[in-house]
């Protein structure tokens, strides 16, 4: 049975240069000139994951992402990957989303673009890190939900099993479609584009929907009132010498403070 | 009278799980400074016991959920139950656990109530903004070097999902009394579009990271060395658990289960010792609670010791080796 897969992604800056990140001192304003973007790397397995299950069953990927234009670039990587079409969410008005305002867009974009049986999220961003917008989007579509995927099998009729990560084991969830399911980076391998899949994806189409798509633009009900760097210092006493006598006077000491 | 809700997750063995105990305790912190009431929204199968614990621990009342067909996380149902029971209380500020289920749960829960959800805070306090009693919800953002104050000014309840092992759970008091409310789901089969048909166990044989009281965790600077060796040596002379940062997951030295910070653990033990790990703060934000923190660094300017109590800078393969000499003696 051919699926109509719908991919939801996520453009977001590079975890390596995290540290590169500043805080402007006079504004309390994110600065994070320099920093790479890259698609989500837990969506690149969703990506996967859609891409592995039309091979099988047929049918069509679509990837979406809500974001500022240059986020076009994630949906071009994911059609060089294989998939069929790209979604682009873009409005000044859906800028500072929170989940719930972001689940909203998203789930209005899913079904402007038409009929859908699965929709796969990466489990969470590496930036946010929240991992809210799958359950949230699902309740707004109205589908049933599984979070933290680390196996999915197709079982026909229109229904899939699903090993869902908890502490200590792993629950076997049997969901119904469509449903909206966020997988974990264990379930497969994400291929990476090929010089083939660039070319073909420059004749695949991405479509770009504003505000219309979700009038009025959703209102976010959480706010930042405020970052700062985070301080957690100690202080250290540095112990210094040669190594027996460094050694002994650390286990001296963790004996005086009861830490052993 | 203002309420603070909990919803509360069983352990599969029974009892009621850690991430849940350190989330009443803070709403009970929390209800103090607003002069509220603690209610927990419990279902399961049979959770009658654990109902009656819940008050010992701090809840003023429990709504008690019995149903053969909840004995399981079912995520349709649940969000249902838990939905309704919030919307009837009214609550100012519901608080969730952050565990992998409480993660589910939480962000279904507040799109049906349409209010703000924030995620893994590591700390909550009420401040007041215009003369409105607001939560502050801090998180960890960006790896963990910045932390984030986020507030739910015009939406209620406010919601927040709780990291596990930051906070501190509260003792039980068996003098306590309050009222259990026992709930009758309206919930059909149509409801459980998504299934959960069985829990697997895939048990770790050792302690769990979180309950051990002394834990050294190695880093990239092991690279080059014994590899893991030293670490795990030094863990085994001190009784203590073995743990990393994400470089030392990624070399396939420690599993998944043993990887300190932002996207690992978070732990609170007596003692931490850190190894060869230079202190990026996605990693030390998973132990910045532990009481004595040791470094044990080669780079004397690395941001480890910034964080430490005591720290050597050193050569880990000179001093490691004399440290289990002289535990080994004592």
């Amino acid at each position: 049975m051919p699926l109509n897969i719908v991919v939801c992604i996520k453009q977001v800056p590079d975890p390596e240069h995290f540290d590169r990140i500043t805080l402007d001192p006079a504004t309390g304003a994110i600065r994070r000139e320099g920093v790479p973007s890259i698609t989500n790397p837990l969506d690149r397995h969703a990506i996967e994951e859609a891409l592995l299950i039309r091979e099988r069953c047929g049918g069509i990927v679509s990837v979406i992402t809500m974001g500022p234009p240059q986020a076009k670039k994630s949906l071009e990587d994911a059609l060089a990957m294989g998939a069929d079409r790209g979604v682009l969410l873009c409005d000044p008005a859906f800028a500072g989303a929170d989940s719930l305002a972001t689940a909203r867009v998203l789930s209005a974009g899913i079904r402007a673009h038409g009929p859908f049986d699965l929709i796969l999220c990466g489990n969470e961003s590496v930036d946010g890190a929240t991992g809210q917008v799958t359950p949230q989007l699902a309740e707004f579509l109205d589908i049933p939900h599984v979070t933290y995927a680390r196996k999915l099998s197709l079982t026909g009729d229109r229904a899939a099993l699903v090993e869902r990560a908890v502490e200590g084991g792993y629950l076997r969830v049997a969901v119904t479609l469509p449903a909206a399911i966020s997988v974990l980076k264990g379930i497969n391998r994400y291929r990476l584009p090929t010089a083939m899949g660039i070319m073909a994806a420059a004749e695949k189409e991405i479509v770009e929907w504003g505000c219309s798509v979700c009038e009025p633009a959703p209102k976010s009900p959480t706010q930042v009132t405020e970052v700062f760097e985070s301080s957690m210092k100690r202080k250290v006493t540095m112990l210094t010498g040669e190594p027996e006598v460094v050694a002994g006077d650390l286990l001296h000491r963790l004996r005086e403070m009861e830490a052993l | 009278m203002k309420q603070i809700v909990v919803w509360v997750e069983q352990r599969r063995d029974g009892g009621i799980a850690d991430a849940s105990l350190e989330t009443l305790r803070k709403a009970t912190d929390l209800a103090g400074n607003i002069n509220g009431s603690v209610g927990a929204i419990l279902i399961g199968g049979r959770c009658r016991a654990e109902a009656e614990e819940l008050i010992r621990y701090g809840a003023d009342r429990v709504w008690l959920v019995e149903d053969a067909r909840l004995d399981l996380y079912q995520s349709d149902p649940y969000a249902k139950i838990a939905a309704d029971i919030i919307a009837e209380a009214g609550p100012e500020i519901v608080l969730i656990g952050g565990t992998s289920v409480g993660m589910d749960l939480a962000p279904r829960v507040a799109a049906k109530l349409e209010t703000g959800l924030t995620a893994h805070c590591i700390d909550l306090y009420i401040e007041t903004i215009d003369g409105k009693d607001q939560l502050i919800q801090v998180v960890p953002g960006w790896g963990g070097q910045m932390m984030v104050k986020i507030t739910c000014p015009d939406h209620r309840p406010q919601m927040a999902t709780i990291r596990p092992g930051v906070m501190e759970k509260g003792t039980a008091d068996r003098s306590r009394t309050g009222k259990i409310v026992p709930v009758k789901p309206a919930i059909q089969e149509s409801d459980f579009r998504a299934k959960t048909l069985e829990m697997v166990k895939e048990e770790e044989q050792e302690t769990p990271l979180e309950d051990a009281e002394i834990i050294v965790s190695g880093g990239f600077g092991l690279y080059g060395s014994e590899g893991f060796e030293p670490v795990e040596r030094l863990a085994a002379a001190l009784h203590g658990e073995v743990a990393g940062t994400r470089p030392a997951f990624d070399q396939g030295w420690i599993p998944e289960s043993r990887m300190i910070g932002q996207s690992g653990k978070t732990v609170r033990p007596g003692l931490f010792v850190s190894v060869g790990a230079s202190g990026a703060m996605h990693y030390t934000t998973g132990f910045l609670k532990a009481k004595v923190i040791v470094a044990i660094d080669r780079n004397p300017n690395a941001p480890i010791f910034d964080i430490a109590d005591l720290g050597i800078a050193d050569d880990l393969n000179r001093i490691i080796p004399c440290l289990i000499e002289q535990l080994e003696n004592q």
